[in-house]
């Protein structure tokens, strides 16, 4: 079998995340890492594209690429005289860290090829959820009508009550509360009598 | 023809564990922070696999994902203050360092 284009995209997205999330974890100038990390969340951008949610690929370019990644880079630029080339990176356990990495990982894929892995014999309770092939959003609609469709009902789920509404709420409380927690935080001490 | 699901949940689960050992090997805290940033876009892109191939009409993953990256906004935003201001009393970023709360 001949892999399709949203294959060959997909794959080409997976090694970029991949490599630069290593590059991001593994090397020694920070500015450098943060700049890793970004290209992370632009492959992740790809990906939210390729699984039908456009709406969240502009949310990820916006906040993390926009917003994440420039307080990222700030507090490294503050920081910076401390640790530039001078001493090691890593700690000295680093070997044990990429062991139980390692050892997370190979677990997780074991458990992905059980047969029952993807519904945890819960398929009766999960409705539209079942082991058989699933079909695909995108194979018996267009894109552009899934994507609309996708949106409104989206927004209508985070304005109804019934749904999303308080937790939406809630986490704009949380970041307003987060946002003066920090400001008062990282305040200098001089500004405050 | 399409991409399987579990292509996704392979995907995520590597970037899951590179994320861990960021977190578990970096001596700057900041390092630690963006082995966190990793973490939670490992559970996103789980959240929005699993919706993509579940139900259709639904939107209960797309709203969990948004939740997400916004705790996770507010989240790097505390972290970097807290090491700006430990940074500013001790002039130390380095996790092992800081270790006033430590017996």
């Amino acid at each position: 079998m001949f892999p399709d284009a949203s294959q060959i995209v997909f794959v080409l997205t997976a090694l970029l995340i991949v490599v630069s999330a290593f590059q991001c974890v593994t090397v020694r100038n920070l500015v450098h890492a943060a700049l890793w990390l970004i290209s992370t969340f632009a492959g992740m951008a790809v990906l939210f594209v390729l699984l039908n949610a456009g709406f969240l690929a502009l949310v990820q370019v916006v906040v993390y690429i926009g917003a994440i990644s420039i307080l990222v880079i700030f507090a490294i630029m503050l920081t910076r005289r401390v640790m530039q080339d001078a001493s090691a990176q890593t700690n000295s356990n680093w070997y044990v860290a990429a062991g139980i990495a390692g050892v997370m990982f190979i677990a997780t894929l074991y458990l992905l090829q059980l047969p029952d892995a993807l519904t945890l014999g819960a398929s009766s309770l999960v409705p539209g959820f079942s082991s058989a092939p699933l079909p695909q959003p995108a194979e018996f609609i267009d894109a552009a009508a899934f994507n609309t469709a996708t949106l409104s009902n989206l927004g209508l789920a985070l304005s109804s009550p019934d749904h999303y509404l308080l937790p939406l709420l809630l986490v704009g409380a949380l970041l307003a509360v987060a946002m003066v927690g920090s400001i008062n935080i990282a305040r200098d001490d001089k500004e405050r009598e | 023809m399409s991409i399987p699901l579990s292509w996704y949940l392979a995907l995520s689960a590597a970037l899951f564990s590179i994320g861990v050992f960021g977190v578990l090997s970096r001596r700057n805290a900041v390092g630690v922070l963006m082995g966190v940033e990793l973490m939670l876009n490992a559970v996103n892109i789980n959240l929005v696999s699993f919706w993509h191939y579940g139900a259709f009409g639904a939107s209960t993953g797309l709203a969990f994902a948004l939740i997400v990256i916004a705790i996770a906004a507010a989240e790097a935003a505390v972290g970097l203050a807290l090491i700006i201001s430990v940074y500013r009393r001790r002039k130390t970023v380095v996790v092992e360092d800081i270790n006033l709360m430590k017996f």
